[in-house]
């Protein structure tokens, strides 16, 4: 087998569906036998919060396709055309797109990111949690998950150095 | 194709990306070297999935086949 190839992931953002593809990638590559480190910088590091409480919105994000997760295969399949004036201003509407959202993933038998971030800290994927960008939004340790290394963009760039795949998401 | 007998079995029916990678990872770490493990899936992701995870694994796709929606791997842990 060829040497040991590592990921190094930084991740930025924090909504529902954005906080998918970090985990998905570092706890896939660790299943690969590939090292992982995932580097969590401004609205990613609510993703090391001990609850987790994710939203999605459709607002400004005009692919984000509006479905139902029940009825029909063909009511399942229609994407309802929103405004952004209704769920800009409709109280709860990005309430109610996150919990569509969830049960969509549910019913798709896609993991929670719950499970996902367990899934990758068994398998030895490391987290980092910018030190700085905690300080700038009020983060504090005690607010996370047990097993985040702390640190700045030094210690992300050392790993990443020898990283055979960087990617900022 | 003659049958491949297996030395465990894992369903991982209606679980999508990247779950039957995960769960076939943790079950080989707990195989000897040599057994066999049947997994079947319902992702039709998972046959790339699979071949790709092989490939850098090492562990060998010794079998598979597919029926209606349903994709059955034999793999061997190197």
């Amino acid at each position: 087998m060829a040497d040991t190839k590592k990921l190094a992931i930084i991740a930025s953002k924090g909504t529902l569906d954005w906080a998918y593809p970090p985990f998905i990638l570092a706890s896939a590559a660790a299943a690969m036998d590939m090292e992982a480190v995932l580097f969590f910088t401004f609205y990613g590091l609510p993703l090391l919060k001990k609850e987790i409480d994710l939203k999605v919105t459709p607002v400004g994000n005009p692919a984000m396709p509006m479905k139902m997760p029940f009825g029909s295969k063909e009511f399942q399949g229609f994407d309802w055309p929103i405004p952004n004036i209704i769920s800009g201003n409709v109280p709860g509407f990005d309430t109610m797109a996150t919990m569509l959202m969830k049960e969509t993933f549910k019913k798709k038998g896609v993991a929670t990111i719950e499970q996902l971030r367990e899934m990758c800290q068994e398998s030895g994927v490391r987290f980092i949690a910018c030190q700085m960008t905690m300080d700038v939004f009020g983060f504090e340790r005690k607010d996370f998950i047990d097993g985040v290394e702390y640190g700045g963009a030094a210690m992300f760039l050392e790993y990443a150095a020898d990283a055979n795949m960087s990617l900022f998401i | 194709m003659s049958e491949i007998t297996a030395n465990r079995t894992l369903d991982c029916s209606g679980m999508n990306c990247p779950l039957p990678i995960l769960k076939t990872k943790k079950e080989v770490d707990q195989m000897q070297s040599g057994e066999i493990l049947k997994m079947i899936s319902t992702d039709s992701g998972s046959a790339n999935d699979m071949a790709s995870w092989s490939n850098r694994t090492g562990h060998k796709i010794v079998g598979s086949n597919t029926e209606s929606g349903t994709y059955t791997f034999y793999i061997q842990k190197s």
